[in-house]
């Protein structure tokens, strides 16, 4: 069989999440709004945790091509937004739509089939203790894709140098064995391996030093270039926020108290955003 | 304080420990008919279900081994002392054969596969619940029930009657070794006497003595479905750390263990209505 070069797996696989990315267009029952695409959309969301309420009525949009940072307090239901999006948890009330499916309500099939389309990068990175950084990077092509195991080889290798780590130097190495950082990383090329069309993360900063932090806010950056994938960043570093956003929403008493550019939350006169930039 | 504020001070605590009791087992027969669903619907774990089987099938056979080895051998030393006094030593294959085969063999083998595997299978899972690695392979787009509960849900039901079987053959055969080295019995006595108290019950099939069937094979099943669902059960719903994971694991042995004693009594009631009378 004639080996397929990298250049060529890469085209098939552009020119298929082309067509998919056409497709999902076509269904998404909101269409475009202002002229952007509605990616996610939160509608009057309400979730409580025994007398808890964590989100009151919450309600935004994500737009494709766009990065989210939603910021606030411990406990304040941020990685509840993202638990919400991908259905590891379901609302109480309101609707949670994800490229046109109402994610709260579709059958498994179609909510696994919406999974696929979507990274998620996890405050430990979430690792698979068991599996070496090569299988790690390569479990969803090998559970969600037909492609060969040349092409998972290549497109493991293409998504390790993308996070700046080298194919040949950790690939073989257990999660036990990694830093903080190159966990994070790893856990970021794991989570675009299947060229996602949406990326959440959660806490992606946390615990890390300045500098490892800033190499993985720059990593956030290079994705937002060079794969146009919209993002949802759930933190509360306000100068990761500031660094990698288009747009920054501030939760807290179960509200949205802002959302807006970041340049507008600077300039933003609410007593809570003042007291929170603080 | 008033007698119905009293009354309802006492009676809350109660109808919450039922609420929670009742939804608990609600969610343990949900798992229990998806894991069902998802051993004949695609796709299937092969690979996963084969290393399980090697963890619960050849990671406890020594301790069965052991098990079994020792149950016959003590077995056959306590009913010595008293058979000595009646002259009926000669049935000593019987009493072992039957005690074996019919009880101890399945119980004590799904005991000690509990204590084994059962923990780990919570541990395992629960380790994964609290550091996201079940939530990572949900998002992935792959169904955890399918890929962590359902292989060792099948590989449970396989092994244990295999490792039965180990438990069984070891207890007689350490029952044998009393029964000539203190007792000055014959292999062949002793072997008859086993024989014999296996046909006892009759057969199924022509060739297949119903003790063996029940003991070997209807209850290794199930008391190895319940070991896998309740160790899969209690490690989803781990929480609360590596403090969560140490309390879901002694929650998953004693869950499967009770289960298993109580089991018995209903499977031995059971097989002694269709089979016996």
């Amino acid at each position: 069989m004639e080996r397929q070069s990298h250049d060529e797996i890469e085209a098939e696989l552009r020119q298929a999440v082309q067509e998919e990315l056409a497709e999902d267009a076509k269904r998404a029952d909101d269409g475009p709004r202002d002229g952007r695409e509605v990616v996610i959309e939160l509608r009057d969301v309400v979730r409580q945790f025994g007398d808890n309420l964590v989100l009151d009525r919450i309600s935004f949009q994500l737009f494709r091509g766009e990065t989210l940072a939603i910021l606030g307090g411990s406990g304040t239901g941020k990685s509840t937004v993202l638990r919400l999006i991908l259905r590891l948890d379901l609302p109480d009330s309101g609707d949670v739509f994800v490229m046109g499916s109402d994610v709260a309500h579709c059958p498994v099939d179609e909510m696994l089939a919406i999974r696929q389309k979507m990274g998620m990068v996890f405050q430990g990175a979430a690792l698979f203790d068991s599996l070496n950084v090569t299988d790690n990077v390569a479990f969803p092509l090998y559970e969600v894709t037909d492609l060969t195991e040349d092409e998972i080889v290549a497109w493991v290798e293409r998504a390790l140098s993308f996070v700046d780590l080298d194919p040949e130097r950790v690939g073989d190495l257990l999660p036990a064995e990694l830093s903080g950082g190159m966990k994070k990383r790893v856990g970021i090329a794991r989570a675009l391996i299947h060229q996602p069309r949406v990326l959440l993360f959660d806490e992606p900063t946390s615990g890390l030093d300045p500098i490892t932090t800033t190499t993985i806010n720059d990593l956030i950056r290079k994705m937002q270039r060079e794969l146009t994938v919209s993002s949802i960043v759930v933190t509360h570093d306000i100068r990761s926020a500031f660094r990698i956003a288009d747009r920054v929403a501030l939760l807290a008493g179960g509200h949205i108290i802002f959302i807006g550019s970041p340049e507008e939350m600077m300039a933003s006169e609410n007593e809570y955003v003042q007291e929170f930039l603080d | 304080m008033s007698a119905r504020s009293a009354g309802q001070t006492l009676w809350r605590p109660v109808a919450n420990l039922f609420t929670r009791w009742a939804l608990q087992t609600y969610d343990y027969f949900a798992l229990l008919l998806r894991t069902l669903i998802t051993t004949v619907t695609r796709p299937f774990y092969l690979r996963d279900m084969t290393q399980q089987m090697d963890t619960i099938g050849v990671g406890s056979l020594m301790i069965v081994v052991l098990t079994g080895l020792f149950t016959g051998m003590v077995l056959a030393l306590q009913s010595a002392v008293e058979m000595k006094q009646f002259g009926a030593t000669i049935y000593i294959g019987r009493l072992v054969g039957a005690s074996t085969v019919r009880e101890l063999g399945p119980v004590l083998t799904a005991l000690m596969v509990t204590g084994r595997a059962g923990s780990g299978m919570a541990a395992q899972i629960g380790a994964m619940k609290v550091t996201e690695q079940v939530d990572a392979l949900s998002t992935i787009g792959v169904d955890p029930i399918r890929k962590l509960v359902t292989p060792r849900f099948l590989a449970a039901i396989i092994m244990m009657p295999m490792l039965t079987m180990v438990t069984d053959l070891l207890a007689i055969f350490g029952g044998l070794l009393i029964a000539i080295t203190k007792l000055n019995l014959s292999t062949d006595l002793y072997m008859r006497s086993v024989y014999y108290t296996l046909a006892d019950s009759g057969f199924v099939l022509r060739y297949i003595p119903i003790d063996v069937l029940a003991g070997a094979v209807i209850k290794p099943v199930v008391f190895g479905a319940v070991m896998a669902l309740t160790g899969c059960f209690y490690g989803l719903r781990t929480s609360g750390g590596t403090e969560g994971v140490g309390r879901a694991t002694t929650r998953a042995v004693v869950t499967s263990s009770i289960l298993i004693l109580a089991l018995d009594y209903f499977l031995t009631q059971i097989i002694i209505v269709l089979f016996i009378e």
